[in-house]
Protein backbone atom coordinates (compact mmCIF):
# COMPACT_ATOMS: atom_id res chain seq x y z
CA UNK A 1 0.00 0.00 0.00
CA UNK A 2 1.17 3.61 -1.33
CA UNK A 3 1.78 5.70 2.44
CA UNK A 4 0.83 9.47 1.10
CA UNK A 5 3.73 11.53 1.56
CA UNK A 6 3.10 13.70 5.15
CA UNK A 7 2.66 16.97 3.49
CA UNK A 8 -0.08 15.98 1.54
CA UNK A 9 -1.98 13.91 4.25
CA UNK A 10 -4.39 17.18 5.08
CA UNK A 11 -5.60 19.12 1.81
CA UNK A 12 -5.60 22.92 1.66
CA UNK A 13 -8.63 23.49 1.96
CA UNK A 14 -9.06 20.92 5.29
CA UNK A 15 -6.44 22.34 6.64
CA UNK A 16 -8.32 26.15 6.11
CA UNK A 17 -11.58 24.62 7.51
CA UNK A 18 -9.69 23.51 10.59
CA UNK A 19 -8.08 26.98 10.94
CA UNK A 20 -11.69 28.50 10.84
CA UNK A 21 -13.64 26.02 13.21
CA UNK A 22 -11.13 26.46 15.62
CA UNK A 23 -11.16 30.21 15.73
CA UNK A 24 -15.00 29.78 15.77
CA UNK A 25 -14.42 27.47 18.86
CA UNK A 26 -11.62 29.81 20.86
CA UNK A 27 -13.86 33.08 20.10
CA UNK A 28 -17.25 31.07 21.46
CA UNK A 29 -15.28 30.18 24.13
CA UNK A 30 -14.67 34.24 25.33
CA UNK A 31 -17.67 35.40 24.37
CA UNK A 32 -16.91 39.25 25.79
CA UNK A 33 -14.76 39.46 23.61
CA UNK A 34 -17.05 38.83 20.50
CA UNK A 35 -19.26 41.85 22.27
CA UNK A 36 -16.93 44.37 22.90
CA UNK A 37 -16.64 45.80 19.06
CA UNK A 38 -20.37 45.53 18.98
CA UNK A 39 -20.95 47.55 21.88
CA UNK A 40 -17.90 50.20 20.87
CA UNK A 41 -19.66 50.01 17.84
CA UNK A 42 -23.12 51.30 18.96
CA UNK A 43 -21.18 53.98 21.85
CA UNK A 44 -19.72 55.57 18.81
CA UNK A 45 -22.51 55.89 16.82
CA UNK A 46 -24.73 57.14 20.08
CA UNK A 47 -21.50 60.19 20.67
CA UNK A 48 -23.03 61.85 17.00
CA UNK A 49 -26.01 62.60 18.02
CA UNK A 50 -25.13 63.64 21.43
CA UNK A 51 -21.62 65.49 20.30
CA UNK A 52 -23.20 66.94 17.55
CA UNK A 53 -26.72 67.41 16.63
CA UNK A 54 -29.94 65.10 17.14
CA UNK A 55 -31.39 66.74 14.74
CA UNK A 56 -33.51 64.73 12.38
CA UNK A 57 -32.19 66.24 9.19
CA UNK A 58 -28.44 66.33 9.56
CA UNK A 59 -28.86 62.84 11.15
CA UNK A 60 -30.49 61.44 8.13
CA UNK A 61 -27.32 63.45 6.37
CA UNK A 62 -24.79 62.02 7.94
CA UNK A 63 -26.10 58.68 9.48
CA UNK A 64 -24.28 56.34 6.81
CA UNK A 65 -21.46 58.46 7.21
CA UNK A 66 -21.37 57.81 11.00
CA UNK A 67 -22.24 54.60 10.95
CA UNK A 68 -19.67 53.59 8.51
CA UNK A 69 -16.87 55.41 10.39
CA UNK A 70 -18.03 53.54 13.52
CA UNK A 71 -17.47 50.34 11.56
CA UNK A 72 -14.36 51.12 10.89
CA UNK A 73 -13.27 51.74 14.14
CA UNK A 74 -14.63 48.38 15.65
CA UNK A 75 -12.69 46.26 13.12
CA UNK A 76 -9.78 48.47 13.83
CA UNK A 77 -10.19 47.97 17.86
CA UNK A 78 -10.87 44.13 17.24
CA UNK A 79 -7.95 43.35 14.97
CA UNK A 80 -5.59 43.33 18.26
CA UNK A 81 -6.80 40.01 18.51
CA UNK A 82 -6.26 39.02 15.05
CA UNK A 83 -3.02 36.68 15.88
CA UNK A 84 -2.12 38.13 19.36
CA UNK A 85 -3.56 35.49 21.55
CA UNK A 86 -1.55 32.76 19.22
CA UNK A 87 1.37 34.49 19.02
CA UNK A 88 1.42 34.32 22.17
CA UNK A 89 0.85 31.09 22.88
CA UNK A 90 2.68 30.04 20.05
CA UNK A 91 0.31 28.27 17.90
CA UNK A 92 1.00 31.11 15.27
CA UNK A 93 4.65 29.28 15.08
CA UNK A 94 2.91 26.22 14.21
CA UNK A 95 0.67 27.87 11.87
CA UNK A 96 3.83 29.02 10.17
CA UNK A 97 5.53 25.28 10.26
CA UNK A 98 2.69 23.41 8.53
CA UNK A 99 3.18 22.02 4.70
CA UNK A 100 0.18 23.94 3.86
CA UNK A 101 0.98 27.34 1.96
CA UNK A 102 0.45 30.18 5.18
CA UNK A 103 -1.59 32.48 3.12
CA UNK A 104 -4.40 30.29 2.98
CA UNK A 105 -4.55 29.87 6.93
CA UNK A 106 -4.21 33.64 7.13
CA UNK A 107 -7.38 33.62 5.09
CA UNK A 108 -8.96 31.62 6.97
CA UNK A 109 -8.03 33.41 10.39
CA UNK A 110 -9.04 36.60 8.95
CA UNK A 111 -12.32 34.93 7.45
CA UNK A 112 -12.99 34.07 10.68
CA UNK A 113 -12.28 37.20 12.07
CA UNK A 114 -14.90 38.88 9.28
CA UNK A 115 -17.53 36.32 10.50
CA UNK A 116 -17.24 37.07 14.67
CA UNK A 117 -16.73 41.22 13.85
CA UNK A 118 -17.84 42.24 10.41
CA UNK A 119 -20.59 39.98 10.24
CA UNK A 120 -22.01 41.10 13.40
CA UNK A 121 -21.54 44.85 12.89
CA UNK A 122 -23.58 44.21 9.33
CA UNK A 123 -26.19 42.79 11.33
CA UNK A 124 -26.73 45.14 13.74
CA UNK A 125 -26.57 48.47 10.81
CA UNK A 126 -30.18 48.21 10.58
CA UNK A 127 -31.24 48.68 14.32
CA UNK A 128 -28.53 51.94 14.29
CA UNK A 129 -29.95 52.58 10.83
CA UNK A 130 -33.29 53.33 12.45
CA UNK A 131 -31.91 55.20 15.00
CA UNK A 132 -30.31 57.91 12.69
CA UNK A 133 -33.65 57.99 10.80
CA UNK A 134 -32.13 56.62 7.88
CA UNK A 135 -35.04 55.52 5.36
CA UNK A 136 -35.78 52.36 4.31
CA UNK A 137 -34.04 52.20 1.06
CA UNK A 138 -30.74 53.76 2.61
CA UNK A 139 -30.25 51.55 5.51
CA UNK A 140 -30.78 48.57 2.81
CA UNK A 141 -28.07 49.82 0.89
CA UNK A 142 -25.84 50.39 4.03
CA UNK A 143 -26.42 46.81 4.64
CA UNK A 144 -25.21 45.58 1.30
CA UNK A 145 -21.85 48.26 1.46
CA UNK A 146 -20.84 47.28 4.68
CA UNK A 147 -20.85 43.48 3.42
CA UNK A 148 -19.11 44.29 1.03
CA UNK A 149 -17.07 46.53 2.91
CA UNK A 150 -16.33 45.33 6.24
CA UNK A 151 -14.49 41.46 4.76
CA UNK A 152 -12.06 44.27 2.79
CA UNK A 153 -11.40 46.00 6.20
CA UNK A 154 -10.96 42.52 7.86
CA UNK A 155 -8.30 41.90 4.96
CA UNK A 156 -6.51 44.42 5.16
CA UNK A 157 -6.84 44.76 8.95
CA UNK A 158 -4.60 41.76 8.88
CA UNK A 159 -1.54 42.96 7.26
CA UNK A 160 -1.51 45.38 9.88
CA UNK A 161 -2.29 43.23 12.60
CA UNK A 162 0.31 40.90 11.52
CA UNK A 163 3.27 43.76 10.89
CA UNK A 164 2.67 44.71 14.31
CA UNK A 165 2.39 41.92 15.86
CA UNK A 166 4.82 41.72 19.22
CA UNK A 167 5.50 45.29 19.22
CA UNK A 168 5.64 48.04 21.95
CA UNK A 169 2.71 50.27 21.68
CA UNK A 170 1.34 48.26 18.55
CA UNK A 171 -2.43 49.28 18.89
CA UNK A 172 -1.86 52.74 17.87
CA UNK A 173 0.80 51.97 15.49
CA UNK A 174 -1.70 49.43 13.58
CA UNK A 175 -4.06 52.74 13.50
CA UNK A 176 -1.69 54.54 12.04
CA UNK A 177 -0.69 52.06 9.40
CA UNK A 178 -4.42 50.84 8.62
CA UNK A 179 -6.63 53.98 8.88
CA UNK A 180 -4.62 55.69 5.62
CA UNK A 181 -5.12 52.11 3.63
CA UNK A 182 -9.02 52.39 4.61
CA UNK A 183 -10.05 55.73 3.32
CA UNK A 184 -10.83 54.65 0.10
CA UNK A 185 -13.01 51.76 1.37
CA UNK A 186 -15.04 54.42 3.56
CA UNK A 187 -15.08 56.82 0.40
CA UNK A 188 -16.57 54.27 -1.95
CA UNK A 189 -18.90 52.82 0.91
CA UNK A 190 -20.32 56.13 2.01
CA UNK A 191 -20.62 57.36 -1.88
CA UNK A 192 -22.87 54.38 -2.65
CA UNK A 193 -25.20 55.66 0.29
CA UNK A 194 -24.92 59.30 -0.67
CA UNK A 195 -25.58 58.17 -4.43
CA UNK A 196 -28.69 56.46 -3.30
CA UNK A 197 -30.08 58.85 -1.02
CA UNK A 198 -29.65 61.40 -4.47
CA UNK A 199 -31.76 58.70 -6.61
CA UNK A 200 -28.67 58.28 -8.79
CA UNK A 201 -27.57 54.64 -10.01
CA UNK A 202 -25.33 52.77 -7.21
CA UNK A 203 -24.25 49.77 -9.37
CA UNK A 204 -21.29 51.38 -10.46
CA UNK A 205 -20.63 52.32 -6.78
CA UNK A 206 -21.10 49.00 -6.07
CA UNK A 207 -19.07 46.77 -8.91
CA UNK A 208 -15.75 49.11 -7.20
CA UNK A 209 -16.45 48.26 -3.80
CA UNK A 210 -16.70 44.43 -5.37
CA UNK A 211 -13.59 45.24 -6.88
CA UNK A 212 -11.90 46.13 -3.78
CA UNK A 213 -12.97 43.28 -2.37
CA UNK A 214 -11.71 40.85 -5.07
CA UNK A 215 -8.34 42.81 -4.83
CA UNK A 216 -8.20 42.54 -1.06
CA UNK A 217 -9.25 38.83 -1.19
CA UNK A 218 -6.61 37.86 -3.67
CA UNK A 219 -3.44 39.90 -2.78
CA UNK A 220 -3.84 40.98 1.46
CA UNK A 221 -3.28 37.50 2.28
CA UNK A 222 0.13 37.19 1.02
CA UNK A 223 1.08 40.41 2.06
CA UNK A 224 -0.58 38.99 5.68
CA UNK A 225 1.59 35.95 5.63
CA UNK A 226 4.84 37.96 4.81
CA UNK A 227 4.71 39.96 7.51
CA UNK A 228 3.55 37.35 9.96
CA UNK A 229 6.91 35.66 8.46
CA UNK A 230 8.92 38.88 9.32
CA UNK A 231 6.91 39.21 12.90
CA UNK A 232 7.60 35.86 13.80
CA UNK A 233 11.65 35.52 12.74
CA UNK A 234 11.77 39.19 15.03
CA UNK A 235 10.73 37.34 18.09
CA UNK B 1 26.12 42.85 -15.60
CA UNK B 2 26.10 40.32 -12.65
CA UNK B 3 29.09 41.45 -11.39
CA UNK B 4 27.62 45.10 -11.43
CA UNK B 5 24.34 43.50 -9.42
CA UNK B 6 26.55 41.80 -6.88
CA UNK B 7 28.39 44.74 -6.34
CA UNK B 8 25.44 46.99 -5.66
CA UNK B 9 24.82 44.86 -2.90
CA UNK B 10 27.60 45.61 -1.21
CA UNK B 11 27.72 49.00 0.94
CA UNK B 12 31.33 49.58 1.18
CA UNK B 13 31.13 49.81 -3.01
CA UNK B 14 28.25 51.95 -2.74
CA UNK B 15 29.87 54.26 -0.27
CA UNK B 16 33.06 54.61 -2.70
CA UNK B 17 30.64 55.46 -5.54
CA UNK B 18 28.29 58.15 -3.56
CA UNK B 19 31.42 59.64 -2.10
CA UNK B 20 32.43 60.50 -6.02
CA UNK B 21 28.91 61.44 -7.32
CA UNK B 22 27.93 63.53 -4.23
CA UNK B 23 29.66 66.84 -5.30
CA UNK B 24 28.43 66.07 -8.60
CA UNK B 25 24.70 65.98 -7.50
CA UNK B 26 24.44 68.53 -5.41
CA UNK B 27 26.51 71.76 -7.72
CA UNK B 28 24.02 70.53 -10.39
CA UNK B 29 21.11 70.03 -8.35
CA UNK B 30 21.61 73.45 -7.06
CA UNK B 31 22.07 75.18 -10.10
CA UNK B 32 19.61 74.13 -12.31
CA UNK B 33 16.83 74.46 -8.97
CA UNK B 34 18.69 77.94 -8.18
CA UNK B 35 18.30 78.68 -12.33
CA UNK B 36 14.81 77.77 -12.13
CA UNK B 37 13.74 79.22 -9.19
CA UNK B 38 15.36 82.86 -10.14
CA UNK B 39 14.00 82.46 -13.97
CA UNK B 40 10.64 81.11 -12.58
CA UNK B 41 9.64 83.58 -9.84
CA UNK B 42 11.45 87.18 -11.04
CA UNK B 43 11.53 86.62 -15.06
CA UNK B 44 8.50 84.60 -15.81
CA UNK B 45 5.74 86.44 -17.59
CA UNK B 46 2.83 86.67 -15.13
CA UNK B 47 -0.22 84.56 -15.55
CA UNK B 48 -3.13 86.49 -17.18
CA UNK B 49 -6.11 85.33 -14.69
CA UNK B 50 -3.93 84.44 -11.63
CA UNK B 51 -1.31 87.45 -11.50
CA UNK B 52 1.72 86.72 -9.67
CA UNK B 53 0.41 84.37 -7.29
CA UNK B 54 0.51 81.28 -9.68
CA UNK B 55 4.78 81.51 -9.19
CA UNK B 56 4.65 79.48 -6.19
CA UNK B 57 4.03 76.57 -9.14
CA UNK B 58 7.42 76.53 -9.16
CA UNK B 59 8.26 75.10 -5.83
CA UNK B 60 4.61 73.12 -5.64
CA UNK B 61 5.13 71.62 -8.63
CA UNK B 62 8.59 69.92 -7.95
CA UNK B 63 7.90 69.04 -4.52
CA UNK B 64 5.00 67.49 -4.90
CA UNK B 65 6.14 65.62 -8.20
CA UNK B 66 8.89 64.13 -5.87
CA UNK B 67 6.79 63.35 -3.35
CA UNK B 68 5.42 60.56 -5.49
CA UNK B 69 8.53 59.57 -7.14
CA UNK B 70 10.30 58.96 -4.01
CA UNK B 71 7.14 56.74 -2.99
CA UNK B 72 7.70 55.25 -5.92
CA UNK B 73 11.31 54.77 -5.83
CA UNK B 74 10.86 53.40 -2.37
CA UNK B 75 8.44 50.58 -3.67
CA UNK B 76 10.73 49.64 -6.34
CA UNK B 77 13.23 49.06 -3.76
CA UNK B 78 10.95 47.39 -1.36
CA UNK B 79 10.67 44.91 -3.80
CA UNK B 80 14.10 44.52 -3.95
CA UNK B 81 14.34 43.98 0.05
CA UNK B 82 11.56 41.31 -0.49
CA UNK B 83 12.85 39.68 -3.34
CA UNK B 84 16.74 39.44 -3.44
CA UNK B 85 17.87 40.68 0.22
CA UNK B 86 19.61 43.16 -1.04
CA UNK B 87 21.02 45.55 2.05
CA UNK B 88 21.34 48.76 -0.07
CA UNK B 89 17.70 49.00 -0.99
CA UNK B 90 16.63 48.73 2.54
CA UNK B 91 19.11 51.73 3.58
CA UNK B 92 17.84 53.26 0.47
CA UNK B 93 13.74 53.07 2.12
CA UNK B 94 15.14 54.06 5.33
CA UNK B 95 16.81 57.49 3.66
CA UNK B 96 14.24 58.35 1.59
CA UNK B 97 11.14 58.48 3.80
CA UNK B 98 11.66 61.19 6.11
CA UNK B 99 13.03 63.03 2.65
CA UNK B 100 9.58 61.90 1.08
CA UNK B 101 7.26 63.07 3.92
CA UNK B 102 8.82 66.59 4.29
CA UNK B 103 8.39 66.92 0.27
CA UNK B 104 4.70 66.04 0.47
CA UNK B 105 4.55 68.05 3.11
CA UNK B 106 6.06 70.99 1.52
CA UNK B 107 3.55 70.45 -1.35
CA UNK B 108 0.58 70.88 1.09
CA UNK B 109 1.69 73.38 2.76
CA UNK B 110 2.65 75.08 -1.14
CA UNK B 111 -0.93 74.25 -2.36
CA UNK B 112 -2.56 75.46 1.03
CA UNK B 113 -0.97 78.85 0.15
CA UNK B 114 -1.98 78.68 -3.38
CA UNK B 115 -5.65 77.94 -3.02
CA UNK B 116 -5.79 80.69 -0.68
CA UNK B 117 -5.90 83.48 -3.43
CA UNK B 118 -6.91 81.35 -6.06
CA UNK B 119 -10.07 79.27 -4.81
CA UNK B 120 -10.44 81.37 -1.46
CA UNK B 121 -9.92 78.49 0.65
CA UNK B 122 -6.99 77.40 2.37
CA UNK B 123 -8.11 73.56 1.90
CA UNK B 124 -10.77 71.75 0.45
CA UNK B 125 -11.47 67.86 0.33
CA UNK B 126 -10.92 67.57 -2.70
CA UNK B 127 -9.77 64.06 -4.93
CA UNK B 128 -5.76 65.25 -5.27
CA UNK B 129 -5.32 67.02 -1.77
CA UNK B 130 -6.57 64.10 -0.12
CA UNK B 131 -4.72 61.33 -1.86
CA UNK B 132 -1.82 63.59 -1.21
CA UNK B 133 -2.85 63.89 2.69
CA UNK B 134 -3.17 59.56 2.29
CA UNK B 135 0.37 59.56 0.91
CA UNK B 136 1.93 61.85 4.05
CA UNK B 137 0.05 59.52 6.05
CA UNK B 138 1.68 56.90 4.68
CA UNK B 139 4.77 57.91 4.84
CA UNK B 140 4.43 58.85 8.60
CA UNK B 141 3.47 55.32 9.03
CA UNK B 142 6.36 53.61 7.17
CA UNK B 143 8.85 56.02 9.59
CA UNK B 144 6.69 54.86 12.67
CA UNK B 145 7.00 51.10 11.96
CA UNK B 146 10.53 51.46 11.22
CA UNK B 147 11.27 52.88 14.55
CA UNK B 148 9.25 50.66 16.24
CA UNK B 149 11.05 47.55 15.11
CA UNK B 150 14.47 46.96 16.84
CA UNK B 151 15.31 44.59 14.54
CA UNK B 152 17.34 45.60 11.62
CA UNK B 153 16.52 42.77 9.17
CA UNK B 154 12.89 42.62 10.58
CA UNK B 155 12.10 46.58 10.34
CA UNK B 156 13.46 46.66 6.80
CA UNK B 157 11.10 43.55 5.92
CA UNK B 158 8.42 44.77 7.59
CA UNK B 159 8.66 48.04 6.27
CA UNK B 160 8.95 46.35 2.88
CA UNK B 161 5.79 44.63 3.07
CA UNK B 162 3.64 48.17 4.27
CA UNK B 163 5.57 50.30 1.65
CA UNK B 164 4.16 47.66 -1.29
CA UNK B 165 0.82 47.73 0.07
CA UNK B 166 0.43 51.42 0.30
CA UNK B 167 1.83 51.67 -3.39
CA UNK B 168 -1.87 51.35 -4.68
CA UNK B 169 -2.31 54.96 -3.22
CA UNK B 170 -0.30 56.19 -6.12
CA UNK B 171 -2.38 55.66 -9.22
CA UNK B 172 -4.85 57.14 -7.29
CA UNK B 173 -3.26 60.06 -6.39
CA UNK B 174 -2.15 60.27 -10.20
CA UNK B 175 -5.31 59.87 -12.13
CA UNK B 176 -7.93 61.57 -9.12
CA UNK B 177 -7.76 65.06 -11.46
CA UNK B 178 -8.23 63.06 -14.50
CA UNK B 179 -10.87 60.42 -12.87
CA UNK B 180 -12.89 62.66 -10.82
CA UNK B 181 -14.35 66.36 -11.59
CA UNK B 182 -12.09 68.31 -9.11
CA UNK B 183 -10.74 71.98 -8.31
CA UNK B 184 -7.22 70.69 -8.73
CA UNK B 185 -6.08 71.37 -12.24
CA UNK B 186 -5.17 68.28 -14.64
CA UNK B 187 -1.33 67.61 -14.38
CA UNK B 188 1.18 70.18 -15.83
CA UNK B 189 3.81 67.82 -17.61
CA UNK B 190 2.46 64.77 -19.61
CA UNK B 191 5.42 62.91 -21.49
CA UNK B 192 2.76 62.22 -24.71
CA UNK B 193 1.84 66.34 -24.89
CA UNK B 194 3.07 69.82 -25.47
CA UNK B 195 2.64 71.41 -22.21
CA UNK B 196 -0.06 73.79 -22.19
CA UNK B 197 1.82 76.89 -20.47
CA UNK B 198 4.03 79.00 -22.92
CA UNK B 199 8.08 78.01 -22.98
CA UNK B 200 9.56 80.82 -20.70
CA UNK B 201 6.96 79.27 -17.73
CA UNK B 202 7.24 75.18 -18.18
CA UNK B 203 11.52 75.95 -18.80
CA UNK B 204 12.18 77.07 -15.40
CA UNK B 205 9.27 74.57 -14.26
CA UNK B 206 11.44 71.37 -15.42
CA UNK B 207 14.66 73.24 -14.18
CA UNK B 208 13.43 73.10 -10.71
CA UNK B 209 11.80 69.41 -11.15
CA UNK B 210 15.15 67.95 -12.49
CA UNK B 211 17.08 70.02 -9.78
CA UNK B 212 15.22 68.85 -6.90
CA UNK B 213 15.52 65.49 -8.46
CA UNK B 214 19.40 65.71 -8.08
CA UNK B 215 19.18 67.41 -4.66
CA UNK B 216 17.20 64.80 -3.94
CA UNK B 217 19.81 61.85 -5.33
CA UNK B 218 22.36 63.60 -3.23
CA UNK B 219 20.43 63.61 -0.04
CA UNK B 220 19.32 59.89 -0.58
CA UNK B 221 22.97 59.51 -0.65
CA UNK B 222 24.18 61.00 2.12
CA UNK B 223 21.39 59.52 4.31
CA UNK B 224 22.27 56.22 2.98
CA UNK B 225 25.82 56.88 3.66
CA UNK B 226 25.31 57.45 7.17
CA UNK B 227 23.44 54.77 7.50
CA UNK B 228 25.71 52.50 6.13
CA UNK B 229 28.57 53.56 8.53
CA UNK B 230 25.94 52.96 11.39
CA UNK B 231 25.15 49.53 10.46
CA UNK B 232 28.72 49.03 9.50
CA UNK B 233 30.13 50.22 12.24
CA UNK B 234 31.78 46.82 13.08
CA UNK B 235 33.57 46.59 9.76
CA UNK B 236 37.28 47.09 9.12
CA UNK B 237 36.69 49.27 5.99
CA UNK B 238 34.57 51.55 8.08
CA UNK B 239 36.70 51.61 11.16
CA UNK B 240 39.93 52.30 8.80
CA UNK B 241 38.02 54.92 7.17
CA UNK B 242 36.85 56.67 10.51
CA UNK B 243 40.37 56.63 11.96
CA UNK B 244 41.71 58.01 8.53
CA UNK B 245 43.93 55.53 6.42
CA UNK B 246 41.50 54.95 4.16
CA UNK B 247 40.77 57.94 1.36
CA UNK B 248 37.39 57.31 -0.69
CA UNK B 249 38.12 60.49 -2.54
CA UNK B 250 40.61 59.61 -4.64
CA UNK B 251 40.95 55.99 -6.14
CA UNK B 252 38.50 54.30 -4.37
CA UNK B 253 38.66 50.50 -4.92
Amino acid sequence: MMIKPLDQAVGSIDAMKAVFARDMKVAFRQRQDLLNPLLFFMMVVTLFPLGVSPEISFLQEAGAGILWVAALLSVLLSLDHLFRHDFDDGTLEQLVLQPQPLFLLVLAKTMAHWVLTGLPLVLLTPVLGVMVHLDGNSIAILCLTLLIGTPVLSLIGAIGAALTLGLRSAGVLLSLLIIPLYIPVLIFGTGTVAAAAEGAPVGAYLALLGAFLVLALTLAPFASAAALKVSLSNS
Amino acid sequence: MWQFFHKLGSPKWFYGIATRLMPWLLVLGLLCLGAGLVWGLAFAPKDYLQGNSYRIIFIHVPSAFLAQSVYIMMASAALVTLVWRMKLADVFVKAAAPVGLVLTFISLFTGAVWGKPTWGTWWIWDARLTSMLILLFLYGGVIALDRAINDEKSAARAVAVLVLVGVVNIPIIKYSVDWWNTLHQPATFKLTEKPSMPAEMWVPLLLSVIGLYLLFGWLACLRMQTEILLREQRTRWVQELVHGSVSFNGGAR
